[in-house]
């Protein structure tokens, strides 16, 4: 393997003009060209999106889904369930942010049913979905049982949850049972995501099922042949024990 | 003039010849690249941070007093050396007085380039002078009054500068003297490694036991008993040089730049001497350290094993070659801790060489730990090492932190 | 209006794995190489640092490290009577984006493919019989022998930890005794194994076959590679797949290849740059270079003498169609190529739920893992059992990340307290036994330009038409049962088992081994490149990735991926440079 001359190095370094130099005009970020792995401190793309306080829900929207993920997560004398999570604060900043939005998400058009193959095809990003799917949970359950869902018993809120579950309650303008899957996902990512995201609050789903978080080096555990592993969890931002009492 | 033994360590010998075309021989041109190469004359005289022309100047080198801009050594005749003789390179070098007579501020180390003898700057002259001519203007220095005044530094030259020439230890090795020239002389390590006194100059006493530069405390780099780099052997000391790695650690941010363009492409016989003189440096024991209490050392042995471990291992060793051994770092333990304060804050990594091209790097921790968990941190490390060192305050953190954000 | 650029000697499109292996090589043969990716940079210390890699939401269910659809996705359809519907979000795939492509979230499991998946027509005609009419498998062109040095050359830049199985013909215990005959042994040793691997090597053994550690990108110790660069050793994170490694203990372009080639004048490489259309002159009998468009909305020309396809199976293959390179395969008459032979994996297994032991799930990396070998390839006698090749069968242990991992037991409700109470039971005591089962090409299965859906710029997305074939399903049905075995020997309270029914599902995850649509063979009739990934209708067209794969085998496809990778840039520089012009004459 031969490396080019340093004779030629130094010309690339000094002349700058060869047809690898960044023609002017390019956008497109140049990298190379002699220059090494570019490196500068304090930067890195540390976590932003959702993890700053955002809104989406409307009062009552945020009822209706704090009561909905207060059944799909409960709480219980055995643990924390999805309202000691806060699990509906994360759900509202990723209502109203990117994720809600679609944005990554292929939204073209044309949009069709589908087969139970193909995926997510609802022309409307996750948020609209809700704000319509709540619309719709909330009127049903009005004519039904004479108010919203977060007004019925905790038993009456598992038959309705189950029955769009089992796709025996529908809804006129979106898919009951694509609505039904999605705030299911989006409620256990609360529950279990780290605490920056506004759920799983002091890392209390992850105490609960014994999941130490962000730790990164187990070397010495590799040998524990089968016996329990107990250390405190750790979040992207710390644990109480990194600041003095 | 005493005969300088330590011209025969260098690259050939050359009679200082008056020819044009001798001057500017293949042997002495080449001579003259390794002196500038021991002398790092690249580094501050190419703007880096701006993809600058090498040796084109223009580069802002931060002082304790202001900002000064590096000179345009090429050989262009209005804004370069174009015009300058050999006789006026020479009085820059070893005296700090430019070709209209007006003195150099001592950011140029002449104090530390007055060893060199008129053979040596030659052909650096010469060296220089094959360079393309770069028509490149450097920015006034922001220096405040009355320092931007040249003739100020009249008064500092009387009172800490010395024209002075090499002078060998008879009882010394070859290879310790030629050490001792190199670290006092071209590779001018004190300037950064050596402490300093209010004006900028050489503190007494702390000869390169560590310094500061652009909040950078580069370490204490003695190499025998007690010594900064007590731990290392005179091989290791050249490997960090050559190839920018040993097992206690790599050269980073500005020791980086000196590796890369500087003492990795000296000859290791020059570099051992080096490690040579510079592990015959006995040093004091330190101060005993105060005890810090017991809730910040375990709140930093937390902080240590969920955040450090997973590079620098649970028991502190490290990957050696790859992520430093803690209990061996000079950085950790030294007695003034800003460079690990600011390694914490911002990341650091270890400079990439042709012989160990990769570049690992330690990711910045500023948004993830507050001013008292590095603090904590800190204090914890430097507590329960081999060598005890005194608590950091989170004030301390604050401080660097600050400065960063005003750098960025 | 498209600008015009200076010229290079070699375009690369995509600068994932294979994109940097052909620069690394084409570069220290003093070459001008200029690499274009779609993506932006990426690198460890400013993208997946020890400080926030460990993000199952961001990096897993954001898609952080992934293709970003709304930029560029793919339709799909399990067959033809059907209409392809976008694949609005991933899913049961996750195609890599930006410099490293995913290459940086992998998970490092890394193996050669047999020396009979090489020649898997003519092998298992010879053994069994005329295959099945729509059966399409193809010998590859180029053997196991051909490709030994480049296996082991890229695992020697990886620093692959393992044991050898059979070296120069001798069989070595406690390596994979199936495997073709390797020239050395692995760099690195294998992992340190943990509980759940040593129950599974037990219990495998028990029922008499082979297991071995899975050979693995995830460093035992400290390694410097050939070109210099330093890898750590793994700590055993549990955050690797999907994600970045944060303490350069995993194999990737960026610990093993790219800073010695940013470290070269004559290599280049433009983030954020998508190219359109690979150029062609001559009649369509050279490519002239790329166009491309960057952020700016602005489109350039960019000249170059050799264009080299390293965009992933799916890029590339959609490239070729959009430029109008190659006949397009069509399904109902057989004929055309560019599109055929798209194949996957056919995965299942089983589930082990331990009472009082803890598998520790947190505990693990990408590819730790045991692995048996002997259900693989044609490692054992089909006769018949009216199906060929096998899938490996590991028990691996790589995270227990929440959101991904909580296992519950079958018939355990999909919510509320009964649900949550059996995650908090089974969470960390639990262990699964894969089945990695290859796919054969079949004429059904094919990629090609979708009529109705168009990416950001207007172009026609690509349509993957794909469905499980018998040959997947007897494969399954019988290689699966073994894996049960294995399962309810390693001493649990129960056993579960998911075994691959029904269509193809591409929602949940199950592997991105996307493979075909630009297969390689011996006949420009049958393949779109010949064996040295040399186009045959363009000779200065060269293409890269597992796209060359006729039909998929019962491993990872990136070992095998990274040997042709080398095996290519092996004959550009000693046989095309020479000599420019076809390498094979068709």
């Amino acid at each position: 393997m031969t490396l080019p001359t340093r004779r030629r190095v130094l010309r690339y370094l000094l002349s700058g003009s060869t047809a690898l130099a960044a023609p002017a005009g390019l956008f497109a970020k140049e990298y190379g060209r002699g220059e090494g792995m570019p490196w500068s401190p304090l930067e890195g793309e540390i976590p932003y999106h959702g993890t700053q306080e955002a809104h989406f829900f409307t009062p009552d929207e945020r009822a209706t889904v704090a009561a909905i993920c207060a059944r799909l997560i409960p709480s219980g004398d055995d643990g924390p369930g999805a309202t000691e999570a806060d699990v509906v604060t994360f759900l509202d900043r990723q209502m109203a942010g990117f994720y809600g939005r679609g944005q990554h998400w292929y939204m073209q058009g044309p949009f069709a049913e589908g087969t139970a193959t193909q995926g997510y095809q609802s022309e409307h990003p996750p948020a609209e979905l809700y704000r319509r799917a709540l619309a719709e949970l909330d009127a049903w359950c009005r004519a039904q049982d004479g108010g919203p869902f977060a007004a019925l018993t905790a038993e009456r809120q598992d038959e309705v949850l189950t029955g769009l579950d089992e796709e025996e309650i529908t809804f006129e303008g979106v898919s009951a049972k694509t609505f039904f899957d999605l705030i299911l996902r989006n409620t256990i990512e609360g529950y279990f995501a780290d605490p920056i995201y506004g759920g799983n609050r002091g890392m209390i789903a992850w105490e609960y099922i014994g999941f130490p978080g962000t730790r990164y080096d187990y070397r010495d555990f590799v040998s524990h042949d089968g016996a329990p592993i107990r250390l405190p969890p750790v979040s992207l931002l710390g644990r109480p024990g990194w600041s003095a009492p | 003039m005493i005969r300088t033994i330590a011209a025969a360590g260098l690259a050939c010998a050359l009679s200082a010849g008056a020819s044009g075309a001798q001057e500017l021989s293949f042997s002495q041109v080449d001579r003259g690249r390794y002196l500038t190469l021991a002398g790092d004359c690249k580094a501050c005289h190419t703007d880096l941070e701006n993809d600058g022309v090498p040796f084109a100047g223009g580069r802002a080198l931060g002082t304790p007093f202001g900002t000064i801009y590096s000179a345009n050594l090429t050989p262009d005749d209005e804004t370069g050396l174009g015009l300058w003789s050999r006789e006026d390179f020479y009085n820059a070098l070893n005296e700090g007085i430019d070709r209209e007579g007006r003195h150099l501020y001592p950011a140029m180390p002449y104090p530390y380039f007055t060893l060199m003898t008129r053979d040596q700057t030659d052909a650096i002259f010469a060296y220089l002078r094959t360079l393309e001519p770069v028509h490149a203007e450097e920015p006034e220095n922001d220096l405040p009054f009355p320092l931007d005044i040249r003739l100020s530094v009249s008064g500092w030259k009387l009172l800490f500068f010395e024209d002075k020439s090499f002078v060998s230890m008879q009882d010394r090795s070859e290879a310790w003297n030629r050490g001792r020239y190199l670290v006092d002389g071209p590779l001018h390590c004190g300037a950064c490694h050596s402490g300093k006194n209010l004006l900028g100059a050489d503190a007494d006493g702390e000869y390169l036991r560590g310094g500061v530069l652009e909040n950078w405390y580069a370490p204490n780099i003695r190499g025998g008993e007690n010594g900064g780099i007590a731990d290392w052997t005179a091989e290791e000391i050249v490997e960090f040089l050559k190839i920018g790695r040993t097992s206690h650690t790599a050269p980073m941010q500005r020791m980086g730049e000196v590796v890369a363009l500087s003492t990795q492409h000296l000859s290791v016989e020059d570099l051992g001497a080096v490690a040579t003189y510079l592990k015959s440096l006995d040093d004091d024991l330190p101060e005993d350290a105060d005890t810090p209490d017991q809730a910040r050392l375990e709140t930093g042995e937390g902080l240590y094993f969920d955040n450090c471990a997973a590079c620098h291992a649970a028991d502190r060793s490290g990957v050696p070659y790859f992520f430093a051994p803690l209990d061996s770092s000079n950085k950790v333990v030294a007695d003034d801790p800003s460079t690990a304060i600011r390694i914490i804050l911002g990341g650091a990594r270890a400079q990439p060489t042709e012989a160990v091209p990769s570049m690992l790097a330690m990711p910045p921790f500023a948004w993830k730990l507050n001013d008292a968990q590095i603090a904590d941190l800190l204090t914890y490390l430097r507590a329960t090492g081999p060598r005890p060192a005194a608590p950091v305050s989170a004030g301390q953190v604050a401080e660097m932190r600050e400065y960063l954000a005003e750098e960025h | 209006m498209t600008k015009q650029l200076p010229p290079v000697d070699v375009v690369l499109v995509g600068f994932g794995w294979t994109g940097a292996i052909y620069a690394e090589k084409l570069t220290a043969a003093g070459l001008e190489v200029l690499a274009l990716e779609r993506g932006p940079w990426r690198d460890t210390p400013g993208d997946f640092a020890t400080t926030f890699a460990q993000d199952e939401l961001r990096y897993y269910w954001r898609h952080g490290m992934f293709q970003e659809a709304s930029q560029s996705t793919v339709t799909f359809r399990n067959n033809s009577a059907q209409t392809a519907l976008p694949m609005r979000h991933w899913g049961s795939f996750l195609p890599g984006n930006g410099v490293g492509g995913s290459g940086v979230h992998w998970n490092g499991q890394t193996y050669r493919f047999l020396p009979s998946d090489f020649v898997a027509r003519s092998h298992n005609e010879e053994r069994y019989g005329r295959l099945p009419e729509d059966m399409t498998v193809q010998d590859y062109g180029v053997t196991y022998e051909e490709l030994e040095p480049h296996f082991d050359y890229f695992e020697k830049i990886c620093g692959i930890c393992g044991k050898a199985g059979n070296l120069r013909g001798e069989t070595v215990e406690g390596g994979n005794p199936y495997e073709g005959a390797r020239s050395d042994e692995y760099p690195n040793p294998p992992m340190q194994m943990t509980f759940s691997q040593d129950r599974f090597e037990a219990a495998a053994r028990d029922i008499g076959l082979n297991p071995f550690p899975v050979p693995s990108a995830n460093m035992s110790r400290a390694y410097t590679n050939p070109l210099g660069l330093q890898l750590a050793p793994c700590t055993y994170c549990g955050f690797c797949e999907k994600h970045g490694c944060g303490n350069y203990s995993k194999s990737s372009p960026q610990t093993t290849i790219i800073p010695v080639l940013m470290q070269r004048p004559n290599f280049a490489l433009r983030t954020h740059s998508e190219v359109l259309k690979i150029e062609t002159e001559g009649g369509g009998s050279r490519t002239s270079g790329v166009t491309y468009i960057d952020t700016s909305g602005d489109t350039f020309f960019q000249p170059a003498e050799i264009v080299v396809l390293c965009a992933y199976p799916l890029e590339n293959t959609r490239l070729m169609l959009l430029s109008e390179i190659g006949e397009p395969y069509d399904p109902r008459t057989g004929e055309g190529v560019v599109g055929k032979n798209y194949c996957y994996q056919v995965m299942s297994g089983a589930t082990v739920f331990f009472d009082e032991e803890f598998t520790n799930g947190f505990v693990g990396a990408g590819a730790l893992g045991m692995v048996a070998d002997d259900y693989n390839g044609d490692n054992f006698d089909h006769s018949g059992l009216g199906f060929i090749g096998g899938g490996y069968i590991a028990c691996y242990t790589t995270n227990a990340r929440p959101i991904e991992s909580h296992p519950v037991p079958d018939g355990t409700p999909g919510w509320g307290a009964e649900w949550k109470r059996a995650v908090q039971a089974n969470y960390l005591k639990t262990a699964t036994v894969g089945v990695h089962g290859a796919s054969m090409a079949h004429r059904s299965n094919y990629l090609d330009l979708d009529p109705t859906y168009t990416d950001s710029y207007g172009r026609p997305l690509l349509r993957m038409t794909y469905d499980f074939t018998v040959n997947d399903r007897r494969l399954t049905e019988h290689i699966t049962p073994v894996a049960e075995e294995i399962a309810r020997g390693m001493g649990g309270r129960e056993v579960n088992v998911s075994a691959r029914r029904g269509s193809y599902d591409s929602v949940p995850y199950q592997t991105t081994h996307n493979t075909g649509g630009t297969i390689m063979g011996t006949d420009p009739a049958s393949s779109v490149v010949n064996r040295y990934g040399q186009s045959w209708d363009v000779p200065n067209l060269f293409v890269a990735g597992a796209g060359l794969f006729p039909q998929n085998a019962g491993y990872n496809p990136t070992g095998t991926v990274g040997a042709l990778a080398y095996w290519s840039v092996d004959a550009i520089i000693n046989q095309y440079l020479p000599q420019p012009g076809p390498l094979v004459q068709a």
